[in-house]
C-alpha cells in the first residue's frame, strides 16, 4: 500500500518559523527545530523547510540552522532559500538533508539545475515555481518571494526544469498562500498535465479534503500545507498538529 | 562487549550523516570510515547508498575497500546491510549503467517498467511504501502484527533470481522486492535511515539481533 505524501512545509525567517499570507505580513510561530521535533511524533512523512528572506537579503543558505534541522529530523527534509551554487546543493546534502529546494537562481541559470542533477541526481532536486496571475500578462512565474516577475509562465518554466534535471516541482499559488480556502487547482493540473515528474500541489489547504481534490482534480503526485498544520481554530491560534493516517487515507 | 561493532561504511556515497544520527537514536554506536582495517574489524557493517548504480561501484572501488568486504562478507559471514543503491550494487549488474556489481546477490537492477506502472504512478518512486514480508527476519520481527512503511526514492529495483532470497516486497504497479537477503547479506530498497520509528526498529535489530555466523 502506498501512502501519498502530505508534506508539512514550514518557513523560515531569521532564523524562526513563520507563516504567511499571500506570501506577506509573516506571524511568528516559534522555533523551527521544535517543530520538527513535533512533526518527527506525527510521523509525518516528509518536511519542506524554505528559507523565505535568504535571496532577498542576498545571502546563502543559513548553514548552522540546515545542520540543526537535519540532526533533528528522521524524515526525509528538503531545504530550500538563498541556493545558487551546485556546491551549496552538495554542502546542503552533505549535512544529511535528502533534497534542495530552488526557486529564485533557477531562472537566470538552469544550468545549477543541471550540473546539480549530474553530481548528485535529479532525485535530490526540487524546483519551487511561485505563480500569480495578473492583468495583462495573465498567469506568471514569480520568484525572489514573488516580487520579481519572470518571462515565462508556470507550466513553461516547469517543462524546462524537467528538461534541465529537476526531480520534482513544488508548486505554489501566491494568492491562495495563508488563505485556507483550497488550492489553485486548475494551476496543479496544468503543471502536472506538463510535466512527468512529480508535482507537489502548495498554496491555500485548508482541510484534508483539499488533499484529495488536489490529487484526483489537481494530478498532483503529494500534497504541501503550512497554514494548516500551524494554525488551529478561526482566531488562527498557534497549534502544530498532523491529521491521523487513516483520516488523510480516507481522503486520499 | 562482543558483537557491538558496526561500521558504516564510508566510500562517499550515501547520507551517512543520517545513518548515523539513527543509529545514536536507536541507542547505538557506529563509526563511519573506509579504513580496510577498521571495516576489517567490524561485527556488522552497513552500505549506504544515494544516486546512479555506476558511480557507486565507482565509488566502492575508488576508495579501495571492495576486497576488505569480500574477505568479511563472504568468507568470514560478517552481516552486512545494503541501503538503496548500497543494496543494488550487491547485485551482478543494472539496467542504470554499465558497471557491473558486487555480485554477492544473484539479482540483476532494473528500471521500473513505465507501461506496466497504472498513470497516476511517477518514476521515481518518491514516497511512503508498505513492505509485505514473505518470510521471518529478525530485521522485520516489530512488524508481525502491523505493517512496516518505509521511505523510497528510486526508479531502478532489484530482480532476484532466487525468489528465495526475497524477504519482503513492495507494490509499485507490481510487487517489486524490498528486503532481500541471502546469508550474511541484507538489502533494503527504502531509506530506514529516514522512516522515522519503522527505521529505527530496523536498524535497532540489525544492531542487537543480527550477529556474525562463525
Amino acid at each position: 500500500m502506498l501512502r501519498r505524501r502530505v508534506i508539512p512545509c514550514l518557513l523560515v525567517s531569521d532564523g524562526g518559523l513563520v507563516k504567511t499570507t499571500r506570501f506577506g505580513n509573516p506571524t511568528y510561530l516559534g522555533d523551527p527545530i521544535n517543530a520538527v521535533r513535533i512533526f518527527n511524533e506525527k510521523e509525518v512523512p516528509e518536511l519542506v523547510v524554505l528559507d523565505i528572506r535568504a535571496t532577498q537579503e542576498g545571502r546563502g543558505p543559513n548553514l548552522d540552522l540546515v545542520r540543526d534541522l537535519a540532526a533533528e529530523c528522521f524524515m526525509p527534509l528538503c531545504y530550500g532559500g538563498g541556493v545558487t551554487s551546485v556546491d551549496q546543493v552538495g554542502t546542503i546534502l552533505g549535512l544529511g538533508v535528502e533534497k534542495v529546494c530552488v526557486n529564485s537562481a533557477a531562472y537566470d541559470d538552469p544550468k545549477l539545475i543541471t550540473e546539480s542533477a549530474r553530481c548528485f541526481g535529479s532525485q535530490s532536486l526540487m524546483v519551487s515555481i511561485d505563480a500569480k496571475g495578473g492583468w495583462p500578462w495573465g498567469l506568471r512565474a514569480y520568484s525572489h518571494g514573488a516580487t520579481k516577475r519572470q518571462r515565462s509562465d508556470p507550466v513553461t518554466h516547469a517543462k524546462q526544469m524537467e528538461a534541465a534535471g529537476a526531480g520534482e516541482i513544488l508548486i505554489t499559488s501566491v494568492r491562495d498562500d495563508g488563505r485556507m480556502t483550497g488550492y489553485n487547482l486548475e494551476l496543479i493540473r496544468s503543471v502536472s498535465e506538463a510535466v512527468k515528474i512529480p508535482v507537489v500541489a502548495s498554496g491555500g489547504a485548508g482541510c484534508i479534503e483539499d488533499f484529495g481534490a488536489a490529487v484526483d482534480e489537481g494530478l498532483a503526485d503529494a500534497v504541501a500545507a503550512g497554514s494548516l498544520f500551524v494554525f488551529e481554530g478561526p482566531h488562527r491560534a498557534v497549534l502544530i498538529s498532523y491529521p491521523d493516517q487513516a483520516d488523510l487515507s480516507a481522503v486520499l | 562487549m562482543t558483537g557491538s561493532k558496526t561500521v558504516i561504511v564510508d566510500y562517499g556515497v550515501g547520507n551517512i550523516g543520517a545513518v548515523a544520527n539513527m543509529i545514536r537514536r536507536v541507542g547505538g554506536t557506529a563509526v563511519s570510515t573506509s579504513d580496510p582495517d577498521v571495516i576489517e574489524g567490524a561485527d556488522r557493517l552497513i552500505l549506504p547508498g544515494v544516486g546512479a548504480f555506476d558511480q557507486a561501484m565507482e565509488h566502492l572501488v575508488n576508495s579501495g575497500v571492495i576486497e576488505v568486504l569480500r574477505e568479511c562478507v563472504l568468507e568470514r559471514g560478517t552481516p552486512l546491510l545494503g541501503i538503496c543503491v548500497g543494496m543494488q550494487v550487491l547485485g551482478k549488474g543494472s539496467e542504470e549503467g554499465g558497471a557491473a556489481g558486487l555480485g554477492w546477490l544473484d539479482a540483476e537492477v532494473v528500471r521500473f517498467d513505465i507501461p506496466e506502472l497504472a498513470s497516476d504512478l511517477r518514476v521515481p518512486q518518491m514516497g511512503w511504501n508498505e513492505l509485505r514480508s514473505v518470510k521471518a527476519d529478525p530485521l522485520l520481527s516489530d512488524f508481525v502484527n502491523e505493517p512496516c512503511f518505509l521511505y523510497f526514492l528510486h526508479s531502478y529495483h532489484m530482480r532476484c533470481h532466487r525468489e528465495d532470497d526475497v524477504v519482503a516486497w513492495s507494490h509499485y504497479g507490481y510487487d517489486f522486492p524490498s528486503l532481500v537477503r541471502s546469508g550474511p547479506v541484507w538489502g533494503i530498497q527504502g531509506h530506514p535511515e529516514k522512516s522515522l520509528r519503522f527505521g529505527m526498529s530496523i536498524f535497532k535489530r540489525f544492531l542487537d539481533e543480527v550477529r556474525c555466523a562463525t
